[in-house]
């Protein structure tokens, strides 16, 4: 069932990111299942499978080879099958004027990449724990955005 | 042209639920606040089906004690949020007087099955209101804060971009340059 864990997809080429990243979910008290991909024709597709378990938060690292997190979100919002996926973009930049138009473009969460674990571990949390909310408290979805 | 609606979340789904329980057959009282008493018995199948139907609404039959207190608390607190007249009562001694249990009792049970707290639960429910107003209402800022119990506009954006990470007019803008793209489509 969808209460028992929530289900999280990650697209990141580097390596040592995606490891990081599963490794801190494991040490979250909230259930949750991590799958990873290596770039973003890898995760297009696997979403555009019509028997694909759908996540509940996608996380896109921007700058990917061969389809980078933008075009990623761009196909995503087309497509009216994944509205109820909350999108969360990784970046290394913190331009205000590039974090809004990504929030524009349907982005609901906006990271900035952490350069310590124990900071990622937070932010990470803190970004499941509000999607649960929205998810079990039937929030507005399209109020929903948060940047760290 | 572009219309603009306002809902009555407990109008919506009194109407739904009637609907579906007069569907079926089934007697029933609406006792408020997410409670139906069910007058009779019902088959397993039936309830099997009327589910279903509910959760298409999104509206779903909780089976489990713990999460319909939580449900309750849940209510109880979007409700205080909502009234002008609640605003300024205290939340422990609201909710501990509406759903007889004591703070502490209710509190660790929020914890438990929504990994987060009250307070916290609180603040989210408080900001998403204000999204809602600054979204769909012509309220200033300053209305809103006002509206909210909140000491002053600064304390408001502050607790506002503590939760979010932005600012309320860069949520404003935001929403609304994604509108024009959705009129533009």
């Amino acid at each position: 069932m969808d209460t028992d864990y929530i289900h999280i997809i990650l697209a990141d080429d580097d390596e040592d990111d995606r490891l990081l990243f599963t490794d801190a979910f494991e040490e979250m008290k909230i259930n949750t299942k991590v799958n990873t991909f290596n770039d973003g024709v890898e995760l297009m597709d696997y979403l555009n499978n019509p028997n694909a378990v759908l996540p509940n938060v996608l996380f896109l690292d921007l700058n990917m080879p061969k389809k980078n997190g933008i075009e990623c979100l761009n196909e995503i919002k087309k497509n009216a099958r994944f509205n109820d996926i909350a999108i969360a973009i990784f970046s290394t930049s913190s331009s205000e004027e590039h974090i809004e138009e990504t929030f524009v473009q349907g982005a609901n969460i906006y990271i900035k990449k952490p350069s310590d674990f124990a900071t990622l571990k937070k932010v990470l949390s803190d970004v499941v724990t509000i999607n649960w909310q929205y998810y079990t408290s039937g929030l507005n979805r399209d109020n929903f955005l948060l940047r760290f | 042209m572009k219309i603009f609606i306002k809902f009555d979340f407990n109008a919506v789904c009194r109407k739904v639920l009637e609907e579906k329980l007069l569907k079926y057959n089934i007697k029933y009282r609406i006792l408020g606040f997410g409670e139906v008493d069910v007058l009779q018995k019902i088959d397993s199948s039936v309830f099997k089906a009327l589910t279903e139907e509910l959760k298409e609404y999104g509206i779903d039959i909780i089976e489990n004690q713990k999460s319909v207190l939580v449900q309750k608390i849940k209510d109880a607190i979007v409700e205080m949020i909502h009234s002008p007249e609640l605003v300024n009562v205290k939340s422990s001694v609201y909710l501990a007087e509406k759903l007889s249990h004591s703070y502490g009792y209710l509190s660790n049970l929020f914890s438990d099955v929504t990994y987060t707290s009250i307070e916290n639960f609180i603040i989210l429910q408080k900001i998403e209101y204000a999204k809602q107003l600054i979204v769909s209402s012509d309220l200033s800022l300053t209305e809103i804060a006002f509206q909210l119990n909140y000491s002053s506009v600064a304390h408001l954006s502050t607790q506002f971009k503590n939760v979010t990470g932005i600012t309320p007019s860069a949520f404003q803008r935001i929403i609304a340059k994604r509108r024009e793209i959705a009129t533009k489509k």
